[in-house]
């Protein structure tokens, strides 16, 4: 059976990898920031830590939790892209990575300004699985905003 | 020959098939592999004829005119009323109420049933496996009463031990309300002698039919359950109705669940009497080309024979759990024996989502998910499980394929 060119997209390598061996996963103690993130359709949870400096810099980012593929290795591709940013830019990485992944398949993509992250993209191929690529970055803007649970339906 | 084996030899799984107009359809250009049935099953071309017949030909509200199509749409609803009173073995027509579905059914024995005779102390009995449908209703009625809930629990193992639910039966269990079938261990509940032990306390036993109705004989008279709730789509019929069985004497003393039109006999502002059963419940212009559809669907499962599709979909099964069991890291959930026609799975390292999108993508529809019975994947400990379930029309090519494509997936996800 040969993989269809969809799914050898959105199960590329990279993300086959952050899928059994993701990056940045556990607790982290202490942090400044927490959040968890609910996705009820399938029971996909994440829990992210931050923590922040004084000078507003994300020293580290771990997360833990169970889920999909797609979520797993989204959170893990999140943890390091924030490692090192400046709150602002956090912000900055999930606007941009949020409106990369819900716009339509066709649209192009800057690869440049989203780096790594742009293996994700191919579940806009797939609409039902697009939650699970976003769940993590809610779950940051939620840690962000004060911490608490967001869910995503 | 056996009996069993006349009877597959007999069954002519392509003829079927052709007589289902949505199997020709080609997901991602695969042929389609539709084992999404405990989800909801297909239409047989017979089915959207009579909705459409309906229709064209004798459309009008019931029960309001006294012109000629008033009369025959009447008729076809009412009609629709004793086929299905006929195919559960109720012994009389006005047991049979209209409902929304399986969910409305339960929902409406909860308030009104449980409204009525519920007070603080008394026991709800449900078990662990129970679908959210027959969980929710139950936590509604018990804030608003006092009641408390009690769970028949599972044995370590997944396995269900009837004893488990005799010995959780007391004086102050008032009423039962379980699954007939399992939409996720995929078991036959033995509930012969919980119906049973049930009554000798006084209590009263609902059954959720939903997954049942479509893969067995079911006889509510035989069975002596109080109330027999399931859903059309699940049987090959449309959305939008479902079936509440109740015996007379029970739903006699019932309040009614919703007012409106078609449920009275005589309204003032002072002073409102309710219409007889089972309109006494069917507040509303019903789903009528519904109920016709229904009743033809009901009439074609027996046209193939309730027994003869059990006989299938039983060899389907078996030969679904042997292929999955032979494959490193699945578990079943529940026992191996003892099914309807579900199977449902969970593989170590491999998420469903992951599982359902692969298999997707070869024209093969299973569930992935919690199935709406969250305390039941608690207690399994996971989040979520995927889901194979087997209709009248499913082949063991289909299961061929899904076994195949479930191992080329674990391959890529876990390597
Ligand atoms: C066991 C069981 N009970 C209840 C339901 C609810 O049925 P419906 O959504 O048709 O009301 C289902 C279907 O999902 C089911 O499998």
């Amino acid at each position: 059976m040969e993989l269809s060119d969809e799914l050898r997209q959105l199960y590329q390598e990279v993300i086959l990898d952050h899928h059994r061996a993701p990056r940045n996963y556990g607790t982290l103690e202490p942090h400044t920031h927490q959040a968890e993130g609910y996705n009820p359709l399938c029971g996909d949870q994440i829990e992210l830590f931050l923590r922040v400096n004084d000078a507003g810099i994300i020293e580290d980012a771990r997360f833990t939790g169970q889920g999909c593929a797609i979520s797993r290795a989204s959170a893990s591709l999140m943890t390091e892209a924030l490692k090192g940013k400046s709150i602002e830019e956090a912000h900055t990485i999930f606007e941009r990575f949020h409106h990369a992944v819900t716009s339509d398949p066709t649209a192009p993509i800057d690869a440049d300004r989203l780096g790594k992250l742009v293996v994700l993209l191919g579940v806009r191929e797939f609409p039902t699985r697009i939650k699970c690529a976003t769940l993590p970055w809610h779950t940051l803007e939620q840690a962000l905003a004060g911490g608490g649970t967001t869910t995503t339906e | 020959m056996s009996l069993h084996s006349l009877q597959t030899l007999a069954y002519d799984v392509e003829r079927i098939r052709q007589d289902f107009p949505i199997l020709a359809v080609q997901p991602h250009g695969k042929p389609l592999a539709y084992l999404d049935n405990a989800a909801t099953t297909q239409k047989p071309r017979c089915v959207l004829d009579a909705m459409m017949h309906y229709y064209t030909h004798l459309h009008s509200n019931v029960h309001r005119g006294v012109h000629y199509l008033s009369e025959q749409a009447t008729a076809a609803y009412e009609h629709a009323r004793d086929i299905v009173a006929s195919f559960i073995g109720a012994r009389r027509r006005e047991e049979i109420i209209f409902t929304r579905g399986t969910t409305e059914s339960i929902n409406l024995v909860a308030a009104s049933w449980g409204g009525a005779f519920l007070r603080p102390g008394d026991e709800i009995l449900l078990t662990v496996f129970e679908h959210h449908s027959n969980i929710v209703p139950w936590q509604l009625v018990a804030q608003r009463t006092g009641a408390q809930i009690r769970v028949v629990p599972l044995e370590p193992d997944g396995s269900f031990f009837v004893e488990r639910a005799l010995e959780a039966i007391t004086e102050q269990t008032r009423i039962v309300a379980l699954a007939h079938v399992s939409n996720v261990l995929g078991i036959v509940v033995p509930v012969a002698p919980i119906i049973e032990h049930a009554h000798r306390v006084g209590a009263v036993v609902l059954l959720d039919g939903a997954q049942a109705v479509a893969h067995m004989d079911v006889d509510v008279a035989e069975l002596d359950c109080d109330f027999y709730a399931f859903s059309s789509h699940k049987v090959y019929g449309p959305t939008g109705i479902g079936v509440l069985y109740g015996k007379a004497e029970l739903l006699e003393r019932m309040p009614p669940y919703q007012g409106g039109g078609d449920m009275i006999r005589r309204v003032t502002f002072e002073h409102t009497t309710y219409n007889d059963l089972p309109y006494k419940f069917e507040a509303g212009t019903p789903p009528i080309a519904e109920a016709v559809g229904l009743g033809r669907a009901l009439e074609y499962v027996d046209s193939i024979g309730r027994a003869a599709i059990a006989a299938w979909e039983e060899q389907l099964v078996a030969s679904c759990i042997e292929q999955l069991v032979q494959i490193d890291g699945v578990q079943l959930l529940g026992p191996e024996r003892g099914r309807a026609a579900v199977v449902a799975f969970s593989v170590e390292g491999v998420h469903p989502h992951d599982i359902a999108t692969f298999l997707d993508r070869e024209g093969i529809a299973i569930r992935a998910g919690h199935h709406c019975a969250q305390p039941l994947m608690d207690f399994f400990g996971i989040p979520a499980s995927s889901r194979i379930s087997v209709a009248m029309y499913s082949t063991e090519e289909e299961i061929e394929r899904a076994a195949t494509a479930l191992r080329k997936c674990i391959t890529v996800f876990r390597f």
